[in-house]
């Protein structure tokens, strides 16, 4: 892109997407509605303001890579990646249902644009530093972008990881983790003790950034910051509130778990300000 | 063994630029060579086994051919979703080759041995998995694994073991190795049990039998057009494998025979037994122990005949 999109355009976008997730939640009767809604602005910053790709090239080999390690908010992914121009925006409507191209989590190559099927927590990391090592060793200067939930950050492999990037110097690596304080079953500075999560990654090497994880502009300005002068990779802890954007999801965990109703879905439009939406009959289970 | 992976995985990064070498904190000096050959290629992962494996599959996805070197139990045990989901189901060609596997590392305890990983492995879709018998297959088994598509586990031994063959057999990943034709009995040897199983072979022939005796590089894919002729073949086919006798190459044959009830042959499956072994001891005690030595076997198999 040559010109970045305003802020207000930044918003817009974002306010699209989260519709989009939540319709697709209740569409397929997928769970993890309040996972997507997190992530998405700083997938919007991602995908809008820092990534160097090209939908009509996927797998050129100087791409930026981005990878999203919580894939269980592959919605947000999906619905990224179809405004993006990757693939039709048809998808989004069979996301879920058999046969479709769209699993309820990334499959191996299933869409342009997903590098790496997630879904088991803390595999994205160690493979984006396979991926930043790569363009060390074949002198490519593409940068590696990867989205970490906090719960995520309980898992052993994300801390190797963590601990070999730096000495590997790897600053065209840049993590942001969805600071969204709950995990799928408690408060995620109570299941373990994840806090100061900033100062945890500087400790292990990392130039450490905590930023407004719903704060365009913020989020955009960290991200230009890839690779980071410092010589270090660069973990942005964004403190974001799961469920975002609809105020009967915000912070309520229950919404790991939980499947709009038709009400409930057009209620989260209208606060989104966004027109009533299309709803195709929803799955069997997310009675509407 | 190892000290031939050295040499051998040197020899092929300098002809292929895409080679990458990821060691787990192991062999010290041994991959001198292979630094100063390839200096921008090889990488010390520290003691973090699963995320080496994450990283082969990134490296892999970037086109390059990343082998990761450490001991057998750590590499396998400890990295087993890591294989499963970033090598396997991304079907992405990482070679793993496991040192010290089997009961090699004896005398440092379970925690070092390995007599379940190749039972645990084959059970992957598409990893093939490989033991060479001595130095000479260790090479051969590095060239297969590398030119092909699928990942691949090799699991080697340590160093020092006798060779076998006199020259670098032509090794072809689910091919076996025939070394000596018989009747009777048809030995299928897996590993490092290799120097083993041609003892064995000789002591039956000095009872008066003629063993056919076979290496079998490659646990999967299975060679079953062999086992097609040994189990029409043979009375008795015994696998010998420094391993369970649950899920390794014996556990391999004993599904694939099950599937096949007319085969005329017997089974007979030797190998470590369904336990943790707590004495301490050396490989060839440990060996010994579970009744893998030339001796033990040959009374077994007599037993089985008579």
């Amino acid at each position: 892109m040559s010109t970045l999109p305003s802020l207000a355009e930044l918003q817009g976008i974002s306010a699209e997407l989260r519709g989009q997730v939540i319709k697709m939640s209740h569409q397929a009767g997928t769970p993890h509605l309040g996972s997507s809604l997190s992530c998405i602005d700083l997938l919007t910053a991602a995908y809008w303001t820092a990534l160097r790709i090209d939908p009509e090239k996927p797998h050129d080999p100087n791409r930026d890579r981005f990878i999203l390690s919580k894939g269980h908010a592959a919605p947000a992914l999906y619905s990224v990646l179809a405004k993006r121009g990757f693939f039709s925006p048809d998808w989004l409507d069979t996301f879920a249902t058999h046969g479709a191209e769209l699993a309820e989590q990334p499959s191996p190559n299933c869409a342009p644009g997903v590098e790496l099927a997630t879904g088991s927590l803390g595999h994205g990391l160690p493979v984006a530093l396979g991926l930043a090592l790569a363009a060390k060793i074949q002198q490519r200067d593409y940068r590696v972008l990867v989205v970490l939930s906090d719960g995520e950050c309980n898992e052993g492999s994300v801390w190797e990881a963590a601990l070999l990037a730096p000495a590997l110097k790897l600053n065209h690596l840049a993590i942001m983790v969805d600071f969204n304080k709950w995990q799928a079953t408690g408060r995620s500075e109570e299941v373990t003790s994840l806090t100061p999560l900033r100062a945890k990654w500087e400790a292990f090497g990392w130039h450490a950034v905590e930023v407004d994880g719903h704060d365009l502009a913020a989020l955009t300005e960290a991200l230009r910051e890839v690779p980071h002068p410092s010589g270090k990779p660069l973990a942005i802890i964004a403190h974001t509130i799961k469920g975002k954007g609809v105020s009967f999801m915000e912070d309520d965990n229950n919404w790991h778990y939980r499947i709009p109703k038709r009400d409930e879905v057009n209620k989260a439009f209208a606060e989104l300000g966004l027109p009533a939406p299309q709803l195709a009959a929803a799955k069997s289970g997310s009675a509407s | 063994m190892r000290n031939a992976f050295a040499d051998e995985i040197t020899a092929l990064a300098k002809a292929d630029e895409r080679i990458v070498l990821l060691s787990g904190d192991i062999g010290n000096r041994l991959f001198d060579k292979f630094k100063e050959a390839c200096p921008t290629r090889f990488y010390n992962c520290g003691v973090a086994e699963a995320n080496m494996v994450g990283m082969a599959a990134g490296l892999a996805m970037c086109g390059l051919r990343p082998v990761c070197y450490t001991i057998a139990p750590f590499l396998t045990y400890r990295c087993m979703e890591q294989i499963r989901v970033d090598l396997c189901y991304h079907h992405v060609p990482v070679v793993l080759v496991g040192t010290g596997s089997g009961l090699a590392y004896a005398s440092l305890g379970a925690t070092h041995h390995s007599c379940e990983e190749v039972g645990m492995l084959r059970l992957l879709p598409g990893l093939n998995v490989m033991a060479p018998g001595d130095a000479w297959e260790v090479r051969g088994c590095l060239s297969a694994a590398l030119a092909d598509e699928n990942p691949t586990y090799i699991r080697i031994g340590k160093k020092g073991e006798p060779l076998v063959h006199g020259s670098r057999p032509e090794i072809r990943l689910g091919q076996a190795l025939q070394l000596s034709e018989g009747r009777e009995v048809a030995l299928l040897s897996s590993g490092a049990m290799l120097p083993e199983v041609v003892a064995l072979g000789k002591l039956l022939e000095s009872q008066g039998m003629r063993p056919a005796v076979y290496s079998l590089p490659t646990v999967k894919p299975l060679d079953t057009a062999l086992l097609e002729k040994v189990f029409a073949d043979f009375r008795v086919i015994a696998t010998v494998e420094e391993h369970s006798v649950l899920g390794g190459l014996g556990g391999s044959i004993a599904e694939w025979k099950a599937d096949r009830p007319k085969m005329p042959g017997r089974l007979l499956r030797f190998g470590t037994e369904d336990v943790f072994l707590h004495e301490t001891c050396e490989q060839e005690e440990a060996r010994e122990h579970f009744g893998l030595t030339s001796q033990k076997l040959a009374e077994r198999i007599a037993a089985a005949l008579r």
